[in-house]
């Protein structure tokens, strides 16, 4: 250890809110980038699922007919 | 040979290894960054001259030299997209920039924190600095530019040629301690010398320096796979990746 006691560790001799700040700075932003990168992969999954499932059911819509005719029997009396 | 190169453009067999890679590249940069960080900060001597300000080296130096190396990263890989089409290599381009933005910011943010206990100064108009915030602007102009253009074909070579350009800051960066006069300190690491600081002072140093560098290719990785998503949607390959839920 470089340092007499955690105080002193935390301190660094006056030097400590220059040091913490930088490391504070750099973890929220790399922790972030990091997080934010995932996220953005699963959300692009996402849409991509929805958008074929939107596909899909429109496929299946289209081979099933819009309206159904059925034949009325009228009397030729 | 030329049919590794030709694999190596595939976005599929990329997306493949880049799964397989990806946990090590974390596991390993995070284990190696955190060891460089503790090692750095609680274990090493503290500078004779500078006192314990010093300590925010283990991670200026690793942010500025991943700055500078991501760039010229984009730079071999603007050439490759230029020259050969290859859409991997424009894939890179794009995923990296935000990330280089992020770096070179952290370098000129530690850097100024550094600078106010040991110089007496936030920010000075010096050679070094300068050409540092130029590096954060050229990142900022290549995502604007390629947000900006709709057309991919046309947004990726506009995006390598900006690359090309604004590659001869590099040299400069490099090169300004020596040749300006600056109140920047020369480089901590050089291929030809033995690093001027004591052993418990460099280790550490290349501890950081390597797990960042890890840890680059992860998100590298990862934001390449996204971008593959997003441009091969429409292959049979993604449909099956995306609808068997192996995120």
């Amino acid at each position: 250890m470089a340092f007499d006691s955690f105080s002193a560790f935390i301190a660094m001799e006056g030097h400590g809110p220059y040091v913490w700040t930088c490391y504070g700075v750099f973890f929220v932003l790399m922790v972030g980038l990091m997080a934010w990168s995932r996220r953005r992969r699963s959300a692009t999954m996402a849409a991509c699922r929805r958008n074929y499932e939107r596909q899909e059911r429109g496929q299946q819509r289209a081979a099933r007919p819009a309206a159904t005719f059925t034949r009325v029997e009228v009397s030729q009396d | 040979m030329w049919q590794f190169f030709h694999k190596l453009g595939s976005p599929k067999w990329f997306y493949g290894i880049a799964t397989r890679l990806m946990p090590w590249l974390l596991v390993a940069g995070v284990l190696l960054l955190l060891a460089g960080i503790v090692w750095g900060l609680a274990f090493a001597p503290k500078d004779y001259l500078q006192g314990n300000s010093y300590r925010i080296i283990f991670i200026h130096v690793p942010t500025a030299f991943l700055a500078q190396s991501v760039y010229i990263m984009m730079a071999v890989a603007a050439v490759v997209t230029l020259v050969w089409r290859m859409k991997l290599a424009d894939v890179f381009v794009k995923a990296v920039a935000p990330v280089g933005l992020v770096l070179t910011f952290l370098a000129l943010f530690t850097g100024a924190v550094w600078g106010k206990p040991t110089w007496g100064t936030w920010w000075i108009w010096d050679a070094r600095l300068t050409s540092m915030l130029i590096l954060l602007f050229l990142y900022g102009g290549v995502i604007a530019l390629d947000r900006a253009i709709n057309d991919e074909k046309s947004a990726a070579r506009a995006v390598a040629v900006l690359v090309l350009v604004g590659v001869v800051n590099i040299p400069i960066i490099k090169y300004s301690v020596e040749w300006w006069n600056t109140l920047h300190q020369p480089a901590t690491f050089k291929l030809t010398e033995k690093p001027s600081m004591p052993a418990e002072m460099w280790v550490p140093l290349l501890l950081a320096v390597l797990g960042l560098y890890l840890i680059f290719g992860w998100l590298a990785c990862l934001r390449m796979q996204t971008e593959i998503l997003v441009r091969e949607q429409r292959t049979r390959w993604v449909k099956d990746l995306v609808m068997a839920g192996r995120f």
